[in-house]
């Protein structure tokens, strides 16, 4: 504690701050955009709460209060406390798989005298601090195979036990970590073979399936043939590429429809919002959400129709529009222009967090701080692609704008621990 | 190992800028390139509302509305808002029992959703509406009463005259001309009568208004302020030549009966009256069963659908031999002094065709052939006419004969105002070629001459020919509408051109004016003299029979008149039809001489009153056909009537 007492503002970011505070404000603004009718009376609906843009600027006192905590908390105490965080993070995602309550098909809500709290989101906090202080500590040489799967499982854990709870959105942004552990060292190879997945993925649903093997096994006997010399030296090569050619005529022929018509890999809805964001389902009922929230968008033009004029979002025609398609009310008010805005505003605190990273002496804090850019930035490119129709609906809010006090608390405190660590970056934090 | 891997933090640059380029991308396409999206949200939140205009009114020559739009109403509900409301005091006013409301309400969910209000109870009647209007608080939320307006008739009349309107079908709205372009679905259209006939001026011009909806399309009010709209315009109103006094006891003295009563002003072709027996409440086709109503009325035994006065045809028997009269005088093959020495029958064609009086001078000349009504002079006059050197042979002759008819709008529709009229029957030459296979003379319909034989007027033609006659010589369209407020077309300048369709001397035209007179003073048709009026007239009583089973059957002649008063400066020609009911004395007098006298001295005198009660209360439909029509029981339902039952009662009392 030899901080000079002097200025409680010694040492923060005010860039970051500076973007925080405007991504809240878009996002009251958003929300108030979403609810608000001619003719409510304003300041009742604040007093009464009966309103989300209302309870937004509680939750938005609330995160302040936890912000102002994290800030006069020595940096000292989160490394300290890292691990027993991620502890009560996983007992809380325990303790949610047994008496969780259900709001909207998941069960991933903890009920607490009438407040509810996600502790799926809360999570991604404890395992960013673990995950920073295990690649951070001494022992912890992450070349070694032994590290990387240590690596891997503190966050798969998390992961496997909110897929339990069904919020495949949350869990899927605990793959964002694999991107701090490739600015840690992670082989490049591993995106290269992570970006391949996903594309066989994608073809194994778009394609036929026996025009995918024909093509697997003629770039398999090209790779063969170019390959001949290599592989006359070394016979293991050939075992290798076949085995590949194995494996993905494998997945393609028998895994993916497996996972797609069993019932018992992706739920129903799930395999139907794959489909309808592909293109193969034009179930209306399927497709309204995404539909909706494309009009809204869409309808937006270059320069939107103007903040409450939007009709789409203003008439309820989008669902969810508060949470999940809060992107809507931007792009149906201030279309393609206040769209590219509001996205650069997004981009410049991704690469201000991640010049921050950079910056830092301690392990402890650079990864931190890539946890907390991979996180929001997950979070950022799910959302709008869902809402644009790029990826399937998948629940989960856009960072700092979204309504919800889970998702607003969260990343208050993720942001403010890294602007904690940054104003201490002095210290070397182990 | 801190910075050992500077490069990567490049990597992961360029990943989130590449998501977001292709962020931006898609955005681009959706925003800028696409342009589907704002017509699909316009789609989707803006709702276009057609507001209907009120159609036009219908009033009498006195100013009376005798069609009006009436502000019924119904009761809207909307299921999801149903709360804690009195539900037994609503089954009570509305009359339904407990399962019957649960029923309607699980209709109403089917139909509209649970969070649109569709209908509960429609076209309340006064009571109900009453009732409810004071307790409706207790059925809020979920329950309101919406304005509907819907097409009454005070008085209860007019009903084939004024026609009905009704949805418009999928086949007219299929249509490929054109002619209902201006409709959609669920517009009501005019269908028969003069509904029909002035449906471009009665349906007025619709406005258009559009609001903003929500997801549920619910409205949330008006788009722009209304920036959009376009005002509905009223229909106009039709101002008739009818008399809904005369129409009223016309159609209460043809309740009991099969027929027709046609009175039409000769000086300018408005039509005072047409009834056609028997009819039924218009107000049946306008209330909450409308679709119900016109199954039955379409299938009742008595045709009450049918407008007798435009669509059946009769023989006219006597009530034609004016116009033989007048043809040959025209034509000036006789004079009006010409005589037939008539010994009680015509026997000139090798068969003696029987005349009525066979007393000696009876058909000295053209006025007393007509005041005894001579069979035999006016079959010869048919004779002379379509023998008539003059035109060269028998088939000349005979179209020379139909020429006339037609000119004076027998055998052709006159172009009257309300749709369906038919033109009727006269002999052209095809049609006696095809009777006579091609051999015929003047003979073979001789007594064409007499108002019989292939000759079949309708009720409106024969009250028509009574305007030439009553005019000497010229009529007018006779049409319904006088004049249409603010409007400027010339829709109805068919109606106001003369046709003059003989040309003969005041003093021939006197001999047949007389001969009628005759008939009133002194002859069949005492029945119509009116005090201080000198009323001119000739009844009939045609033969008619029926193919029943294969075999045909003479039936109980039809009762005939035809006749105008006054004399000189004639106000109304009047052509009453009383089918199957034996001598025109017993019915066709006395009911056009009340008529007459109700016209034109507005009283009905002491001398008639009984006459009157007995014309209403009397039957002439066979026992059988009345037994199994439920017209009577239909008619009896309507509340909406109630004037035309006062009205009656004034006119009695009076």
């Amino acid at each position: 504690m030899n901080r000079p007492q002097a200025k409680l503002t010694a040492g923060i970011d005010w860039p970051i701050f500076g973007m925080y505070l405007a991504l809240v404000f878009i996002g009251f603004m958003a929300i108030f955009a979403a609810e608000y009718r001619d003719g409510d009376n304003v300041i009742q609906n604040l007093l009464s709460q009966n309103k989300n843009w209302a309870r937004q600027v509680l939750w938005f006192g609330v995160s302040m209060v936890l912000a102002l905590g994290i800030w006069l908390t020595d940096s000292k105490f989160f490394t300290a406390t890292a691990n027993l965080l991620y502890a009560f993070g996983i007992l809380l995602l325990l303790v949610v798989l047994a008496i969780g309550t259900g709001v909207k098909g998941s069960n991933s809500w903890l009920e607490l005298g009438g407040f509810r709290f996600q502790p799926a989101e809360f999570t991604k906090l404890c395992t960013n601090l673990a995950l920073a202080k295990y690649l951070s500590s001494m022992e912890t040489d992450f070349t070694k195979m032994r590290s990387r799967l240590i690596a891997a499982a503190m966050v798969l854990f998390p992961f496997g036990l909110i897929i339990l709870q069904d919020e495949t959105g949350l869990a899927l942004v605990y793959f964002c970590f694999f991107l701090v552990m490739f600015r840690e060292g992670l082989p490049g190879i591993l995106l290269v073979i992570a970006f391949s997945a996903i594309i066989l993925v994608l073809s194994a649903l778009l394609v036929d399936k026996f025009i995918l093997l024909y093509i697997f096994t003629g770039v398999a006997a090209l790779v063969i043939y170019f390959m001949r010399r290599e592989i006359r030296r070394k016979r293991s090569r050939l075992a290798m590429i076949i085995g590949v050619w194995a494996f993905c005529a494998a997945f393609v022929m028998v895994i993916v429809p497996f996972a797609f018509t069993s019932g018992k890999v992706l739920k129903d809805y799930q395999v139907r919002r794959i489909e309808v964001m592909l293109g193969k389902e034009n179930d209306p009922k399927a497709t309204y959400n995404t539909r909706q929230s494309m009009i809204a968008i869409g309808s937006g033009g270059f320069w939107g129709k103007g903040y409450l004029k939007g009709t789409q979002t203003r008439l309820d025609f989008v669902p969810e529009q508060s949470t999940d398609f809060i992107f809507c009310t931007v792009g149906e008010d201030f279309g393609f222009f206040g769209s590219i805005l509001f996205l650069g505003l997004y981009v410049a605190l991704l690469f201000r967090i991640i010049f921050i990273a950079e910056r830092q002496r301690s392990t402890f804090s650079r990864v931190y701080a890539y946890g907390v850019a991979s996180i929001i930035f997950f979070h950022l490119a799910i959302n709008i692609s869902m809402t644009i129709g790029l990826a399937p609906v998948i629940g989960i809010p856009l960072p700092l704008v979204s309504y919800g006090g889970s998702s607003l608390m969260t990343f208050t405190m993720l942001i403010f621990i890294m602007l904690r660590l940054d104003a201490d970056r002095q210290m070397v934090l182990r | 190992m801190s910075v050992f891997n500077q490069p990567r933090k490049s990597v992961i640059y360029l990943i989130f800028l590449g998501m977001t380029a292709l962020i931006v991308a898609r955005l681009f396409y959706l925003q800028v390139i696409e342009t589907k999206y704002s017509k699909l949200a316009d789609a989707n939140a803006h709702l276009r509302k057609v507001i209907y205009p009120s159609r036009g009114i219908i009033y009498d020559r006195k100013g009376r509305s005798v069609m009006r739009n009436e502000a019924l109403y119904d009761l809207m509900v909307t299921p999801r808002s149903v709360k804690n409301i009195d539900t037994a005091y609503l089954c009570e006013v509305l009359s339904i029992t407990r399962k019957e409301f649960i029923k309607r309400i699980a209709n109403a969910r089917m139909k509209e959703g649970p969070v649109r209000p569709s209908v509960f109870a429609s076209l309340l009647t006064p009571e109900t509406y009453g009732k409810l209007q004071e307790s409706m608080y207790r059925f809020q939320p979920g329950f309101e009463l919406v304005l509907r307006p819907v097409r009454s008739y005070p008085y209860g009349v007019g009903a084939n005259v004024f026609g009905y309107i009704s949805e418009i079908s999928p086949s007219m709205l299929a249509d490929t001309t054109g002619r209902y372009s201006a409709y959609q679905q669920g517009d009501y259209i005019g269908m028969t009568g003069l509904e029909r006939t002035y449906e471009p001026v009665l349906m007025g011009q619709r406005g258009i208004q559009y609001l903003v909806k929500d997801n549920l399309n619910r409205p949330q009010g008006p788009l722009e302020n209304g920036e959009f709209d376009t005002a509905a315009i009223a229909g106009k109103n039709l101002r008739l030549a009818m008399d809904i006094e005369l129409q009223l006891l016309g159609e209460k003295m043809m309740k009991g009966k099969v027929g027709s009563i046609v009175a039409i002003d000769p000086q300018t072709g408005g039509i005072l009256a047409m009834v056609s027996g028997p009819t039924y409440d218009p107000n049946l086709l306008s209330g909450s069963y409308r679709a119900k109503n016109l199954g039955r009325l379409f299938t009742d035994t008595v045709s009450p659908m049918i407008n007798r006065a435009v669509q059946a045809a009769y023989p006219p028997g006597s009530t034609f031999k004016p116009i033989t009269g007048l043809i040959a005088l025209d034509e000036g093959i006789v004079g009006p002094e010409f005589g037939f020495d008539c010994r009680g029958g015509y026997g000139s064609c090798g068969r003696f065709s029987r005349c009525l009086h066979s007393n000696v001078g009876h058909a000295a000349n053209m006025r007393s052939a007509l005041a005894n009504s001579c069979n035999a002079y006016f079959m010869h006059l048919y004779r002379l006419c379509v023998d008539n050197r003059k035109w060269g042979g028998i088939g000349a002759g005979q179209t020379k004969f139909v020429s006339y008819l037609n000119d004076m709008g027998l055998g052709r529709r006159l172009g009257i105002d309300i749709p369906n009229e038919k033109p009727g029957d006269v002999p052209d030459t095809a049609r006696m070629n095809d009777r006579y296979a091609g051999r015929w003379n003047s003979c073979s319909e001789m007594y064409v001459g007499m108002g019989q034989g292939l000759l079949g007027l309708t009720p409106l033609q024969m009250a028509n020919a009574m305007c030439i006659i009553a005019n000497r010589g010229y009529y007018y369209v006779p049409h319904f509408v006088e004049s249409i407020d603010n409007d400027h077309s010339d829709i109805l300048k068919t109606y106001k051109e003369k046709h003059r369709v003989a040309n003969i001397s005041d003093e021939a035209f006197n001999s047949i004016v007389l001969g009628l007179e005759d008939v009133v003073t002194r002859g069949t048709a005492k029945g119509v003299q009116i005090d201080s009026i000198a009323v001119c007239g000739k009844t009939g009583t045609a033969e008619n029979g029926a193919r029943i089973n294969g075999e045909y059957v003479q039936l109980k002649d039809h009762s005939l008149f035809v006749g105008f008063a006054p004399k000189d400066n004639p106000k109304i020609a009047i052509a009453v039809i009383v089918e199957n009911s034996g001598f025109s004395t017993t019915y066709a007098v006395p009911i056009a001489g009340i008529l007459i006298e109700k016209y034109l001295k507005d009283t009905i005198s002491a001398k008639r009153r009984p006459i009157l009660d007995q014309m209403i209360a009397s039957v002439t439909i066979s026992p059988e056909m009345r037994a199994k029509s439920r017209l009577d029981s239909l008619n009896s339902v309507s509340y909406m009537a109630a004037d035309g039952e006062a009205l009656l009662r004034k006119i009695i009392s009076k």
